[in-house]
Formats: structure tokens, C-alpha cells, sequence
């Protein structure tokens, strides 16, 4: 009977395959593998190469070239001052988030009980979720002249606070969203929830008991809070700003919609490859942030960031 | 005694505030969203708002760009989930329980397109597209991000794998099961929530993005693109509040039904994006 035969060759094979940890872990690895190192490790490697390659400006075309000039390119004052820009608002907006979302975060880990827990989780996991774009749309509609902040500062007669913050160098601007201040807003909004949930993990980790001995053993509200709470949460704060660091870093949407006119690192590599075309020196220009990413989390792991993940 | 537990186990004051706070300024641009939907205001968005309507939700889904918009992003979403589902559940089985060599290096290698920050991905799939004379498209689209997608699957399945027993699948084996029946009566229904939680992240996860889209896109217009197009050029304030809300319903209620399918299990979906 040749459909037996077969049958029982078939059963064999797969004996022999799930016998064989080897070929069975090849067969499981290979679709995957092949998908990442054709489509996303090529792609990677392509960026890298062609980031050595040169533009001519006058031609706008490239040519393949090998040269250091668009690194040598990245650290001239144009290019800094962008690199220093978006550096300086990816720690403003981590450390907002950090102290917006640690009483948050504290609140879910220690006090929330029941239905309240599941509730929070859900309540801070939606925000996170809900579209990027919306989200930012939404940002548009409520810093609008005459939307919902300029009709709840006129109504509190808060006018002359906000036309001074707008005049302040560094935070003011024209409007509310095209300062650097309605920049800072949206920015940490939209990162917020990534700082939450991993110093929610942190704290839950805490023993109550551990706080239980300091109040025993004397140690006041305050101490127990600064000497116990803070070194054992401090991990999952490094580890929320790993997020809320690098998606401000590589974002390009917002600088563009919302603040003053500045470039900021993924805005110039827009610019870079859509208008211009000089892929090399945009290429260039993102591995700015993946250096400053790397160096961050060498750092972060050494502070015990990835234990709270 | 008894109170003095209670005042233990209760937030002090500020403590509640500043987390009740926390929600509502997580939720107010949300709310806002639902609330600008329904507005009669054609042309700013003053507030308070001026009038009741329904009648923009009707003119949004009779407008032929956002039905297209529509329809674009959900084969993409559907294409990336389905590849992402398949990818993501072989590199789980790989690597839940086997330790072998450069295994650390795959599981790295699974996060970093959405670990990166999404101008890499996006700029380096387009510099190979360009390089390869692949035109961008629908396919290139939906590939960047089964890409990306394939880590949300991973992540649920090699958790669920983990958990149970592995014994089950020798049991079967043992019992004269060929692979397909283990797979089918046994793996299958282990796996199989938490494939779903996977498979609807990754779609929620699609059918918002922007970043890499915009380098991957070429001319075509996914649902967040025509969105961002209307940011920089306002033309129909009304529809666009009402692809607005819909966009956002699309990517919020399927994360509170993956929720769901997960809560109860030490790692829950979606709690990491």
C-alpha cells in the first residue's frame, strides 16, 4: 500500500526532525532569520554603507565614492546646534515625565486595590496605545487660538502669566503651539505612559514589609520614602527613560507641527532625504541618535535598568 | 489598631490628587477628540464648543480619499499581522527554550526596529528599496511593518510557551500524535489568546503608524498619512475630527480586547508598545 508506506515515511521524518534539536531549531529559525537578515539587517547595512558615500550639490546626485566628509559634516556648528537642540529637549521631556509619572506610578503600585488596580492599568495602557497622529492632532485642537487653553487661561484671568512665559528666551515663541513650551507639552504627553508602566513594575516590586521596618525602626515617612522607596524605584525610572529619551530623539512629527522653526535631528533627516535627496548625508545624520542611544544604555545598564523591564 | 491600618492602606490626599491628575491629563486630548467629532464649527476649533451635530460622520464616510485611506490601511495592517504572526510565532518556538549560541543576539535583533527610533527603520528600508529598484507601494509598506509587528507577536506567544508545560507536546508525541494533530489539539489551544493578544497589537501597532510609513510609502495614503497631510494643510477640519475618532477607536478598543484575552497571566499585552 503506497499511501502506508508513505505515511509511515512521513512519520519517520518527523521522528527524525524532532529527535534532532538541530535541524528541528534550523526549520523553526530559518523563515524568521532569513526575513530579518534579508529585510532589516540588509536595509541597516545599506544605510551604513551609503552614509560614506558622497552628494554632489551642484548635481544633486550621488556617487559611490567612500568619503568621511558627511561625518565630518555632522560636527560642524549647523549641525551641532541640532544635535544640541533635540538632546536638550529629550532630557527636558525625561525628566518632566520622570516626576509626573512617579506619583502616578506610586499611587498604582502601592494604594490602588481591586478594581482600581485593573482600572489605572487599563486607563494608562489606552493613552499609550491610542493613535500617535490623533493624539497629536489633538494637541493642535486644544493649543488652538481660542481652543481650550486660551479660553481656560482668559476665563481665570491668567493672560498676562502666559504672555510672559511666551516671552521667556528658550521656552516662548509666537503662540502657545508654536513655542518650545507647546513643543515640550506635546513631547512629554505622548511619551508619558512609556515612564509610567515601567516604574509601576519597579515599585510593585518593593516589599510592603521593607517599608513596614523602616516606619518600626523609626525612620519617618520622608526617610523611609527617600532611603528605601526611591534607590529600589530608581531602576524602572531609568528604565521608563530609555523610552521617553529615545522617542524624542528620533521623532520628527512633532518638531514639525508643534514649536519654533529649529531643526531638530529627525526633522533634518527628512529634510535630508526627502527635498534634498543627500540619503548619504541623512544616513550620516541617523546614526547620531543610535550613538547616542547605545551610550545611553551602556550607561542605563550599569544602573540596573534592564532588571526592571 | 484597625483604623490605624486603614490610614495605612489609604493615599494620602495629594498623592491622590496628583494620580487622578495623571489620568486626566492622560485622557483630556482624548476626550477632546470624541468631543470635536461632533461639532458644528466648520472651520476652528473655539472652544466651548458651538453646536451638536452627526452630520460630519456621514459626510466623512461618504468622502471617497478616506474610505480609501481606510480600506489601504487595513490590507496593510491585515498583510504585516499575518506575516508577523507566522515569524513571530517560529521565533518563540525557536527560542523559549532552547539555548544555543548567538541566541541572545536574535531575540535583540526581534526588538530593534521598534527599539531604534522609527526614522532609522524607515530611511534604511527605503535606501535598500531604492538600491534594489523596488518601487515604493503597498508591498513595501506592508513589509516595513511586519517588520516592526513581528516582536509584538513574539513577545505574547514566548511568554505563553514558557508558562506551560512542555511535557504536554512529548505526551502527545508519545501517544501517537503526528505533529500536525500536537500542533492542532495540543500547542494550538495553549497558544491561542495569546496569539490573538499578539496578532491584534500588532495590527493596532500597523494601522497607527506614521514614522516608518512616511519613508516606505511612495505615494500611496495609509490612514495616518492622510491625517498628517490634513495637520500640515488643514482643507476639511470637520471630517478630518471624525477620522479623528474613529482612527483612535480603532486603536484603543482593540488593545482593551487584547487586554482582556491576557489579564490574569503574569505578562500582560500591550504593556509595552
Amino acid at each position: 500500500m503506497p499511501h502506508d508506506t508513505a505515511r509511515r515515511g512521513l512519520s519517520r521524518l518527523t521522528d527524525r526532525v524532532y529527535l534532532s534539536p538541530t535541524l528541528w531549531l534550523c526549520l523553526l529559525l530559518a523563515p524568521p532569520l532569513l526575513w530579518f537578515g534579508l529585510v532589516y539587517i540588509g536595509s541597516l547595512l545599506t544605510l551604513l554603507v551609503q552614509s560614506f558615500f558622497s552628494f554632489d550639490d551642484f548635481t544633486m546626485n550621488v556617487s559611490t565614492v567612500l568619503t568621511l566628509d558627511n561625518y565630518r559634516a555632522l560636527l560642524s556648528p549647523a549641525n551641532l546646534d541640532v544635535i544640541l537642540r533635540t538632546l536638550s529637549m529629550a532630557a527636558a521631556v525625561t525628566l518632566a515625565s520622570a516626576i509626573l509619572a512617579f506619583p502616578l506610578a506610586y499611587y498604582m503600585a502601592r494604594y490602588a486595590r481591586g478594581w482600581k488596580k485593573g482600572f489605572f492599568y487599563v486607563a494608562v495602557m489606552l493613552p499609550m496605545w491610542a493613535s500617535y497622529i490623533v493624539k497629536a492632532y489633538s494637541w493642535t485642537v486644544i493649543l488652538a487660538k481660542g481652543g481650550l487653553v486660551y479660553w481656560f487661561y482668559r476665563s481665570f484671568g491668567l493672560s498676562g502669566v502666559v504672555d510672559w512665559l511666551l516671552s521667556l528666551p528658550g521656552i516662548g515663541g509666537g503662540t502657545l503651539a508654536t513655542s518650545n513650551l507647546g513643543r515640550f507639552t506635546v513631547f512629554t504627553y505622548i511619551w508619558l505612559p512609556f515612564m509610567i508602566l515601567p516604574i509601576q513594575a519597579a515599585l510593585e516590586r518593593v516589599p510592603g514589609s521593607l517599608v513596614q521596618a523602616a516606619a518600626d525602626l523609626g525612620a519617618t515617612p520622608w526617610q523611609a520614602f527617600r532611603t528605601i522607596i526611591l534607590p529600589l524605584a530608581f531602576p524602572g525610572v531609568v528604565a521608563g527613560s530609555i523610552f521617553t529619551f529615545s522617542l524624542t530623539l528620533g521623532d520628527y512629527i512633532i518638531p514639525q507641527l508643534f514649536g519654533p522653526s529649529g531643526l531638530f535631528i529627525g526633522t533634518m533627516v527628512y529634510t535630508m532625504q526627502g527635498a534634498i535627496g543627500n540619503l548619504p548625508m541623512a544616513g550620516a545624520f541617523t546614526l547620531v541618535p543610535v550613538l547616542i542611544i547605545a551610550l545611553y544604555l551602556s550607561i542605563a545598564k550599569r544602573l540596573g535598568a534592564f532588571d526592571a523591564l | 489598631m484597625h483604623s490605624d491600618q486603614n490610614r495605612a492602606d489609604r493615599a494620602p490626599w495629594w498623592l491622590r490628587l496628583l494620580a487622578w491628575g495623571g489620568l486626566g491629563f492622560l485622557h483630556l486630548p482624548i476626550a477632546m477628540i470624541a468631543l470635536y467629532a461632533f461639532n458644528t464649527e466648520t472651520s476652528a476649533y473655539s472652544f466651548p464648543l458651538k453646536g451638536f451635530t452627526l452630520h460630519w460622520i456621514g459626510v466623512a464616510f461618504a468622502n471617497p480619499d478616506v474610505l480609501a485611506a481606510i480600506w489601504l490601511s487595513f490590507k496593510i495592517a491585515l498583510v504585516a499581522t499575518l506575516l508577523a504572526l507566522v515569524l513571530g510565532t517560529l521565533a518563540a518556538g525557536a527560542l523559549y527554550r532552547h539555548t544555543f549560541p548567538g541566541k541572545e543576539a536574535i531575540g535583540l535583533m526581534l526588538v530593534l526596529p521598534i527599539a531604534l527610533p522609527g526614522i532609522i527603520t524607515g530611511l534604511s528600508l527605503l535606501s535598500a528599496f531604492r538600491l534594489g529598484g523596488i518601487q515604493p507601494g503597498f508591498w513595501t509598506i506592508a513589509i516595513g511593518h511586519a517588520t516592526f509587528c513581528v516582536v509584538m507577536v513574539y513577545n505574547n506567544v514566548v511568554a505563553r510557551l514558557r508558562r506551560n508545560s512542555h511535557n504536554l507536546i512529548e505526551a502527545s508525541m508519545d501517544l501517537g500524535a503526528d505533529p500536525w494533530q500536537t500542533f492542532r489539539y495540543v500547542l494550538l489551544p495553549q497558544i491561542a489568546t495569546a496569539l490573538l493578544a499578539g496578532g491584534i497589537l500588532a495590527f493596532a501597532l500597523s494601522f497607527d503608524e506614521i514614522i516608518v510609513t512616511t519613508f516606505t510609502a511612495g505615494n500611496e495614503v495609509t490612514l495616518p498619512i492622510w491625517l498628517l497631510n490634513q495637520l500640515t494643510r488643514p482643507r476639511d477640519v470637520p471630517v478630518t475630527n471624525v477620522v479623528a475618532m474613529i482612527v483612535m477607536l480603532l486603536t484603543t478598543l482593540p488593545i482593551i480586547a487584547a487586554w482582556r484575552l491576557t489579564s490574569g497571566t503574569e505578562d500582560i499585552a500591550g504593556s509595552g508598545k
